[in-house]
This record gives C-alpha cells, sequence and structure tokens, in this order.
C-alpha cells in the first residue's frame, strides 16, 4: 500500500474542508496539508446551496439579534457559546470571502447587499443572486490554488481512519481511477464531508451525500449528536426534489392550498400582508412551514398533481425584472423540470428533505473526542443549529468552523507527542480485507435494492411527523437491512473507477447514519424542532433539553446517550412568530 | 404514470477487459419527465452494475455529468428525454482520454485552471477592520457573467482547437481568467498573462464559437476570449509608445 505522509488530512473538499485547508495553510505555511474527496472539490454539494450565508453587517442589526433568531429557531437545542461565537465571526468570514473574491450581490452604494430569511428578524442574509453555495465553493477552491502546501487527492474515497490510543494516526482512502488502496499518516485529521441526505428517498441532496464522513467517525467511535433532527426544506420540486430557495419567499412569493389561499396564516404564523415581513407567514422557519403543509395535506387542501400532492409557490407579482437578477436558478429550474414559469405561472412545490442539523459531537474549536480528530461543516454538529437550523446559517457555519478546524488541526500537530503507530500498519491491512473480502465473497443482496427499501423506511418513519409504531419498523426494517448487507453483492469485479463498489461502500455508510437518524428519533419522546412526534406532541424541557449522542455498536442498536445543552443567556421560552416577534416589514 | 421504452446506445470501455470502446445498447422504460441522467440511474440500479459515470447535484450546477448525447456536448442532467427520439446515443466527452465508460480523464484541465491564476490578486490586501471592497452593481456586472463557469467541460469537448491540439488553454479556463481580469477588486492581468496570452492562450482560439453555443451556463467563453485578444492587442501596441515598457 502507498504511504502518504502530511501533517493534516483534510476528508471532503467542500466549502468547509477548503475554508480549513486555507486557514492551516495560513496558520503556518511550513504544515503538509492534503484534501482528500470523492470527487473534485467543485463538484462538492456546495454547490447547490442557493440563497445565502447570514451575517450581521448593517446598522440596524445587532450580534444579540442574530444569536436570539438562532437560538429560538433551534428550539433551545442549540450550544448558545457556539452560536455566540458564531455570529460574532461570521461577519469577518463573509468579508474575507468578500476579499477573496466572492461576487456578491451588491446595493447601488457598492456595499454588499442583504437578503431577507426564514425566521431572521432583520435582514442580514448575503447573497450572490441564487447561486451564493456555488460562488463560495469556487471562490474558495480557486483561492486554494495560491497556497502550494495544500495538496489534493481528488476522486479518493475515504474508508477508514486510522486511531490509536485515542489519537488519530491518518485516513485510509481508495484512490478511485486505479482502486488501489492508500494510507494517508497525518497528525491531524478534519473531517469534512457533508450530510447524508440521501438515507431519504427525497432529498435536495445531491448522489454524494451519502454520510461517508459521519459513519467513518462513528465507526471509530466518536458519538453522533442530535441527529433525529432532519430537516425539510419547505419548498422542492415534486419530483426531483429539487430545491427552490427560500430567497424565493425571501424576495415576497407566497404558498397557496388549492383554494389560493396563504394557509400559513392558519399556523401561528401571523397574518397575511401583501408585502413580506420577517420572521412571519412565508418568512417562518423552516420546520414549522413543512409541518403546515403536512396538515394542509391531512385536511385535503393541497394540490393534487401528477408527482402528489403539492402546494404552489407564487412569484408571479415580483415581475420578471426581479426574478431575473434575484432568482435566475429558480426560474431555469423551474421551467426545466415541472414547466412553469415563475413570471407567469405558479410553480408546485412540497416539502423535502434538505439538511441533516445532527453530525459528528464537537465541541466550539471543531474538536471531536478522538485526540486530533476535527470535524465542521454539515457533517458535524457543534451545535449551532439546534432541532431546527435557520435557512443561511450553515454557509457561514462551515466557514467559522472550517477555519477553527484549520487552526486547531495546525496547533494540534505542534504540540501533538509522536504517536508509537505500532497498529497502523495493522489497520490499514484490515481495511484493505475488507474490500478484497467484497470481490471474493459471492454476495446475494444488491445494492439498489437495499438502498431502495432504506430510504423509504426513513421515509415512512422519519419525516416530518413521527410516532412510536412507524419509528418502530423503520428501527427493525433498518436492522434487516444492516444484515442483509453484510451479504451485500459487488457485482463489478473491477478495479478502474468502479462506481459499483463506491455505491457498496456508501450505502455501508447510509445505513449507519440511518440507523443513528431512527433510534434518537425513537428515544426521543417529545415534540421540538424539525422532532415532531405525534404520540408526544409537547416539548419537555424537563426530560429533553438535551443533545442525544448515538454510539455504534456493531451487533445491534447505537447506544443513546444525552449531553446538557449549552445555555448562558437565553433561557428556553415559547418559540413566536408573526406580528408578536417583532420582525422587519420589508 | 405513463412510461415510455427508450434504446439507449451507451459508449463502454474498460480498460482492464475491453480493446477498445464499443456501444452497449440497454431498453429502458422511462418516465416522461426524466433526464438522460435518471435513464442512466435506471441502467445502473436496475440493468448494469458495471456502467460507470459522474453525477452528484441532478440540477446543473456541480459540473459532474458532462456527456455527448445524440452527439451534442451536453448535461445528463439538462437533457431532457422528450426533446430526444426513441433511441438515444450516449457518448463520453470528446477530446479527453476515456478513463473508463462515461468518466473521462480532465488531469489536463485542472493543471490548466491553475495556470491561469484564477483568484483575486488585489492592488494592496485588505484588512478585515477596513471591510468589504465596494462595487457597483454594473461592476460586478462586467464579470458576472464569466463567473458563472461551472467546469463541466463541455466546451472543451465541443472546441475544435483543443481537438487538435490539446496544448490550448482553451475556453473554460481563458474565460476564467477574463472573469478575475474584469474584476473592479483585481490588479492581477499582467500575472496572468504569461498563460493567457502566450502562444498557447488566446491566440490559438479559432473563434468558430462553439463553446458559447454548448455552454449549460451562457458563460460565453468565446466572448470572453475576444474581448481578452482586444485588450491584449492593444496592450502590446501601447508597450511601443512613449511610456510603454518596450
Amino acid at each position: 500500500m502507498d504511504v502518504i505522509n502530511v501533517d493534516i488530512a483534510i476528508v471532503g473538499a467542500g466549502g468547509a474542508g477548503l475554508r480549513a485547508a486555507i486557514a492551516a495553510a495560513e496558520a503556518d505555511p511550513k504544515m503538509n496539508i492534503v484534501l482528500i474527496s470523492k470527487v473534485y472539490p467543485m463538484r462538492s454539494h456546495t454547490c447547490a446551496a442557493e440563497g445565502g450565508a447570514a451575517g450581521v453587517i448593517k446598522s440596524n442589526d445587532s450580534l444579540d439579534y442574530h444569536f436570539n433568531d438562532t437560538v429560538g429557531g433551534g428550539d433551545w437545542l442549540t450550544d448558545q457559546d457556539a452560536v455566540e461565537l458564531f455570529v460574532n465571526e461570521i461577519p469577518k468570514e463573509l468579508t474575507r470571502m468578500e476579499h477573496w473574491g466572492c461576487p456578491w450581490s451588491r446595493e447601488e452604494t457598492g456595499n454588499v447587499a442583504v437578503r431577507p430569511f426564514g425566521g431572521m428578524k432583520i435582514m442580514r442574509t448575503w447573497f450572490a443572486a441564487d447561486k451564493t453555495g456555488f460562488h463560495m465553493l469556487h471562490t474558495l477552491f480557486q483561492t486554494t490554488l495560491k497556497y502550494k502546501s495544500v495538496k489534493r487527492l481528488d476522486e479518493h474515497y475515504a474508508t477508514d481512519l486510522i486511531v490509536e490510543d485515542g489519537r488519530v494516526q491518518g485516513v485510509i482512502c481508495l484512490e478511485m481511477c486505479t482502486g488501489k488502496l492508500k494510507l494517508v499518516k497525518a497528525k491531524s485529521v478534519i473531517i469534512a464531508s457533508g450530510g447524508a441526505g440521501k438515507i431519504f428517498p427525497f432529498t435536495t441532496n445531491g448522489a454524494i451525500k451519502t454520510g461517508d464522513g459521519m459513519a467513518m467517525a462513528y465507526r471509530a467511535g466518536v458519538p453522533l449528536k442530535d441527529m433525529e433532527f432532519v430537516q425539510y426544506h419547505p419548498t422542492g420540486l415534486p419530483g426531483s426534489g429539487i430545491l427552490l430557495t427560500e430567497g424565493c419567499r425571501g424576495e415576497g412569493g407566497y404558498l397557496l392550498n388549492k383554494d389560493g389561499y396563504r394557509y400559513l396564516q392558519d399556523y401561528d404564523l401571523g397574518t397575511a400582508t401583501p408585502e413580506p415581513v420577517l420572521k412571519s407567514m412565508e418568512l417562518g422557519p423552516r420546520d414549522r412551514l413543512s409541518q403546515a403543509f403536512w396538515h394542509e395535506q391531512q385536511k385535503g387542501r393541497t394540490i393534487q398533481s401528477k408527482w402528489g400532492d403539492v402546494v404552489h409557490l407564487d412569484m408571479r407579482h415580483l415581475g420578471e425584472k426581479k426574478i431575473n437578477e434575484r432568482l435566475p436558478l429558480v426560474r431555469d429550474l423551474s421551467r426545466s423540470y415541472v414547466g412553469a414559469d415563475p413570471v407567469t405561472d405558479l410553480v408546485p412545490v412540497r416539502p423535502v428533505v434538505h439538511y441533516m442539523m445532527g453530525g459528528i459531537h464537537t465541541d466550539i474549536n471543531a474538536a471531536t473526542t478522538i485526540d486530533g480528530l476535527y470535524a465542521a461543516g454539515e457533517c458535524a454538529c457543534v451545535s449551532i443549529n439546534g432541532a431546527n437550523r435557520l435557512g443561511s446559517n450553515s454557509l457561514g457555519e462551515l466557514l467559522v468552523f472550517g477555519s477553527r478546524a484549520g487552526q486547531n488541526a495546525v496547533e494540534h500537530v505542534r504540540t501533538a507527542k509522536a504517536a508509537a503507530g505500532k497498529s497502523v500498519e495493522k489497520q490499514a491491512s484490515e481495511a484493505e480485507q475488507r474490500i478484497k473480502l467484497l470481490y471474493t465473497r459471492k454476495g446475494k443482496e444488491r445494492v439498489s435494492v437495499l438502498r431502495n427499501e432504506l430510504t423509504h423506511s426513513m421515509e415512512d418513519g422519519c419525516g416530518i411527523y413521527r410516532s412510536e409504531d412507524t419509528l418502530k419498523s423503520t428501527c427493525e426494517k433498518i436492522i434487516e437491512v444492516r444484515d442483509r448487507y453484510k451479504n451485500v453483492m459487488l457485482e463489478d469485479k473491477s478495479s478502474v473507477f468502479n462506481t459499483d463498489l463506491f455505491q457498496v461502500l456508501e450505502l455501508g455508510a447510509m445505513i449507519e447514519c440511518a440507523q443513528t437518524v431512527a433510534v434518537s428519533a425513537l428515544e426521543r419522546k417529545e415534540s421540538r424542532g424539525a422532532h415532531q412526534r405525534l404520540d408526544h406532541v409537547k416539548r419537555d424541557d424537563v426530560k429533553y433539553l438535551k443533545h442525544s449522542m448515538a454510539f455504534y455498536n456493531p451487533n445491534g442498536d447505537p447506544r443513546i446517550d444525552y449531553l446538557d445543552v449549552v445555555i448562558t443567556k437565553s433561557q428556553p421560552a415559547e418559540r413566536v412568530y408573526g406580528a408578536a416577534a417583532g420582525g422587519q416589514h420589508i | 404514470m405513463s412510461t415510455r421504452t427508450i434504446t439507449m446506445e451507451v459508449l463502454r470501455y474498460r480498460p482492464e477487459q475491453d480493446q477498445e470502446p464499443f456501444f452497449q445498447t440497454y431498453t429502458v422504460p422511462c418516465d416522461p419527465d426524466w433526464v438522460v441522467l435518471d435513464a442512466l440511474n435506471y441502467i445502473k440500479d436496475e440493468l448494469d452494475r458495471t456502467l460507470s459515470y459522474r453525477w452528484s447535484c441532478h440540477m446543473f450546477v456541480c459540473g459532474s455529468c458532462g456527456m455527448v448525447i445524440d452527439g451534442e456536448p451536453k448535461l445528463g442532467c439538462k437533457a431532457f428525454l422528450k426533446d430526444y427520439g426513441d433511441k438515444i446515443r450516449v457518448e463520453p466527452m470528446a477530446n479527453f482520454p476515456i478513463e473508463r465508460d462515461l468518466v473521462v480523464v480532465i488531469d489536463d484541465f485542472i493543471e490548466k485552471l491553475e495556470s491561469v491564476k484564477p483568484y483575486l490578486i488585489p492592488k494592496e490586501p485588505r484588512t478585515i477592520e477596513q471591510g468589504e471592497y465596494l462595487q457597483t452593481p454594473a461592476q460586478l456586472k462586467a464579470f458576472k457573467q464569466y463567473s458563472m463557469c461551472i467546469n463541466c467541460l463541455l466546451c472543451y469537448s465541443a472546441c475544435p482547437q483543443y481537438g487538435l491540439d490539446s496544448s490550448f488553454v482553451g475556453p473554460s479556463a481563458l474565460a476564467l481568467a477574463h472573469r478575475y481580469n474584469m474584476d473592479s477588486r483585481d490588479v492581477g492581468r499582467k500575472a496572468r498573462e504569461d498563460v493567457v496570452a502566450s502562444h498557447e492562450g488566446i491566440w490559438e482560439c479559432s473563434f468558430v464559437g462553439a463553446c458559447s453555443q454548448v455552454c449549460p451556463k451562457d458563460v460565453d467563453p468565446a466572448g470572453a476570449i475576444q474581448q481578452t485578444k482586444i485588450t491584449s492587442a492593444i496592450d502590446y501596441v501601447t508597450s511601443f509608445l512613449p511610456g510603454g515598457n518596450r
């Protein structure tokens, strides 16, 4: 096996991984840094983020407002020390992105423009039309090219972490174009591999979002935190699940039921005014809007379409000029995929799985429970998102905590004692054997069949509303799928760019992530944020103002433990939207 | 939901076992709303686990699924079956070596991308305390179009010049250099000129414009290259004038 020696290995080269690489390179130009990704950096799913990144910059705003919106939006399951740090750092990070060339949309004065976003009391979301993530990703990727100390292993699939005596020693990865395994020995490892939306059948997430990094850390012993909190974005295109940004509503779009009625007014989200009001109606938080869809569906007030039940997103009153300027991708996608032009037509939409609030447990330094192992971005849970992430906080999160991960990884390299490394080669060879076994064994379970059963069971049990019965059957199904996976069939025995092999490995990661979601959801007997139980409809701060922590168990359900939430200055209260929330009129 | 049966002819090449590329035919029951990528995913899941291709976002922004569909470079996720007949031919992008099936080797492009210094080179670095650079909407508009490139490489597949001589820097990388050159915050044009205005740079473009025609994001690399030629020519002439650098 080829051995590569570096100081810092970063798994994932999307927004968080690239930001970490730049931070590490700037902190110490002598560090040898390698970015390992199963795709070329610009293919990473950060590119699909549309709406923007929130950061306090305007004079009518304050860090406290951003803090309060985020903590309340997360239904008080956020760690407030992390949120405070986040809202403080993010304006600086966004400014740094500007200095690196990110093409932020502008005001006439030349200052960066901001737009309204769901659950935010003040307009504070920086944006680059409706391709913010795309521009951030390309800006970060192109900026990394300045740093000669940052090397890349593009199209390398990381399979295992090497850990000895509680200290990370490196990563094993598979060179996709040859099928060869490589051992990357590193003093610090940062996981920045994104979320796991693909454990659901209907998602905005790209094919690559299979939770590989989450599962890798989990198998190595790091708990996955708050995994039951899965965000449904209220406006996905039916059929494909393609995202239509919250910016559609930020710019003034309405959500209508089959009677052309702005139904959100029936769900404690405010009154229907023609102009948008922040923290009200269509600018409420994502969990509440997706739940309102579910209730409309129960009442028979959604629209039957060939893609199933939908509601309508009405942007016609915004006019062609504004739509072209602010929402060009939305127009392109709507016309292409559902044949509806937002300028003249109502666009059918429905809630769609979008984001994992949970992830690899880290502290505010992006450090995990394994010495030298860090995590940042969607794969991590710091936690600033709590039970429900506000739109436009995740692009900021990957910058702030990607950067911290990079800096702290450097610090760790400087101070860590050299490890004995006695078992490194052995662990590498075991990883190799596991892959070899796939080639030689005669499996009989098809990867596409198992994946299909897994994802549909997740939708049945872990959807917008959950109950004990459906959760239990999903948990049982996952145990069954996990068992059958031991007998999965590798049909393609070749070495060069074997996508059958990658999908088999990805399915293994998906099963682990799915199990933590379902079991954590079953154990949380309350309703909070994106986790709604039909059999436990109230939030229960006495028992569950706690993070769930799922620990790996190779032979059954994960062990679920709980960790106190960090509360500094905002005591849990009722979440308020509509007029009482005091949101700005736009 | 109604289905439509389509015959897909897909170019196959597995270097470990195939002497040369060949077409393999699949019969695919399709939903009429599908794109070509959906049909490939059907083949992968239901008919043939050995077919390899790249894809991810399914919303024309990650740039992974460039391929040649019925002779035309296209994104698989933006090629709607309703626009095609009942027989569709799918090949890897032209002008790149085939790694396997529809997967091509793009190392050459990555090197070229890196060579044009595609990052902001400011006159003087700015501190965070100084805040953002001011840039008016008009200044943004001057380069915005060229910042839209998703690196899907359909333009390289369509470019006759790159096909003839792969030393040509090519449309996407040159458009990206132009993107930074046109950015009011940037002063790096001179630093990029070594590559951009070299023999293998803009001057090799024969202005066929195929790149701009196939671009799924309306980046117009051909326009970028023409504009760069004009600026470079002016630079060359003015370099002989009093105060010039020759």
